[in-house]
């Protein structure tokens, strides 16, 4: 029973990494219908930058509280800065061009990223510093849950109902929606759909940021491809749960993240791919738009 | 109040408008009439931002806003309803409401246009917190009339309100139209299929064909004139 909540634990904890990731891919779909391939890197860069600034603030001798809040402030900003500016040099020029010209260039932005971390980190796996202390009070539970992942839980959670508060009740998330749901009539009311668009690229590489600080200061080491997997990975969840659904992905990754745990927890680590892609192709072809995706037709 | 002089509207290299010259005052309500495809929407368009004319100007209180865009033009006072309504599918009927306020800051005085439109429109009050998307075609028509109306709008363009309507709503609807130009003193500029409807409750006209003014009158000589007549009043 305690192996069962172990691999169950473990698959929230990838489930929330997934859905921090995620929830990017699809907030973006739903407000432009763009696949932004480069959101995997934004994640990368994200846990680069937490690695550099909190390597710096240790040697510095600062205490482990201000280690992790610096670092999560300057994962956060850089972040959010590349995917501001990731938005205005790659896509915004495209935006009337037609869908597959900004994929394209998503893509091209993913390749681009990639490289850059690479030849300046090399491709070599870097040591992550475990920002998350063991907790005392977890320690008659650490053979279940780690405090890392606790902490991972908890952040997590935290952040997506903040999310889910940003959308439901502020005036930016409301712009948000209207301008996902109808982009012209956005406009007529007099919503900056730029700027929308914008925050938008900021919220989900904030986020993705959190994910890459955490899950890199939970795994200990980093290096310049981890973005494309995890990107992959949150793509598949966001797809799963209804791309354009913000509780969708979260769904999603969750699924994702439980059967990834309990594939390789039952069967073997070699086989978490192979369920967690059968999964999505078994739901798909039930319900093709995603679990809590909706058809949409597409509009001339 | 609006000067459009002389614009040329483009799709890609498809010419929409043609040296469209118009004029409206304030407090009055214009008419502009056309078949399918004349190129009403698109006058509405230019003047909204969202297809901002290649060649001409647009002069809102003498001052030049065709080179701004749309959410600037809304600022200014100009609102518009445009055709297929275009409500928030997912919105409720209530946040729906709140988008149209989405530029004004003084809580109050929304709080007061929202029950003022409620009282309007009583089955919006009923229906306020439900999806905007669930409504009928006439109550979605409500809606998105009041969602203007929100902003407080100087001059409100109008596209085909009657469109895919009962003739019972669309009366409803033209007597709201004139008791806001009445009552709130709004400049009303509204596009047509439905010319008779149009030009009944209109101080002048335009008619509009293939992108082209073809005439313009007060709407009562419009409404005799033999080829007005003819092509859009079916008599």
């Amino acid at each position: 029973m305690d192996y069962f909540i172990e691999l169950f634990f473990s698959g929230l904890t990838r489930g929330s990494i997934y859905a921090l990731i995620a929830l990017g891919y699809t907030m973006v779909y739903g407000i432009i219908g763009l696949i932004n391939f480069a959101h995997g890197e934004i994640y990368m860069i994200g846990a680069f930058t937490a690695l550099i600034v909190s390597t710096v603030l240790t040697i510095y001798g600062f205490p482990l509280l201000a280690v992790i809040v610096l670092t999560a402030l300057a994962a956060v900003i850089w972040a959010a800065s590349y995917g501001y500016t990731i938005e205005r040099l790659a896509y915004r020029p495209l935006r009337s061009a037609p869908r597959l010209s900004p994929l394209i260039s998503a893509i091209g932005m993913s390749i681009f990223l990639q490289n850059y971390v690479l030849l300046a980190q090399t491709s070599d796996f870097q040591p992550f510093p475990a920002l998350i202390p063991e907790f005392d009070f977890m320690e008659p539970y650490a053979h279940i849950v780690g405090s890392s992942d606790l902490a991972i839980l908890v952040v997590s959670a935290i952040v997506m109902i903040l999310l889910t508060f940003m959308i439901k009740f502020t005036r930016t998330g409301k712009a948000m929606r209207a301008t996902a749901q109808d982009r012209k009539m956005a406009m007529l009311v007099g919503i900056n759909v730029d700027n929308v668009i914008s925050i938008t690229f900021i919220t989900g590489s904030a986020l993705a940021a959190i994910g890459g600080l955490l899950i890199a200061s939970h795994i200990g080491q980093i290096n310049f491809y981890i973005g494309f997997i995890a990107g992959i990975k949150a793509f598949t969840a966001a797809v799963l749960g209804g791309i354009g659904s913000i509780p969708g992905a979260v769904l999603g990754s969750f699924i994702l993240g439980l059967t990834e745990a309990f594939a390789t927890g039952y069967v073997s680590s070699d086989y978490e791919d192979v369920f967690a892609f059968s999964l999505l192709v078994l739901i798909l072809i039930f319900k093709p738009a995603g679990l809590l995706g909706k058809a949409t037709v597409e509009k001339v | 109040m609006l000067e459009l002089r002389q614009i040329d509207t483009f799709y890609g290299n498809i010419q929409a408008l043609h040296e469209i010259d118009l004029k409206i005052e304030e407090g009055e309500i214009i008419s502009l009439i056309g078949a399918n495809g004349a190129g009403k929407s698109t006058t509405l368009m230019s003047i909204s931002g969202i297809t901002p004319p290649r060649y001409g100007e647009v002069l809102f209180k003498g001052k030049p806003i065709h080179e701004l865009s749309p959410d600037k033009i809304v600022t200014l006072g100009i609102c518009q309803v445009p055709e297929g309504r275009h409500i928030f599918p997912e919105l409720t009927v209530s946040e729906n409401l709140d988008m149209g306020a989405f530029l004004r800051k003084d809580k109050k005085g929304i709080e007061d246009d929202r029950e003022y439109l409620y009282d309007l429109f009583p089955i919006l009050k009923q229906r306020r917190n439900q999806p905007g998307g669930n409504l009928s075609g006439g109550e979605q028509q409500m809606l998105a009339m009041s969602r203007a109306l929100m902003a407080h709008p100087q001059l409100l363009l109008l596209d085909e309100p009657s469109m895919g309507l009962a003739p019972l709503i669309i009366k409803q609807i033209f007597e709201i139209i004139e008791k806001i130009n009445k009552e709130q003193n709004t400049t009303i500029f509204l596009v047509e299929q439905n010319a008779n409807l149009a030009l009944k409750i209109a101080d002048r006209g335009y008619v509009l064909e293939n992108g082209k003014i073809i005439m313009h009158d007060q709407a009562d000589k419009l409404l005799v004139n033999k080829d007005v007549q003819k092509a859009y009043l079916g008599i």
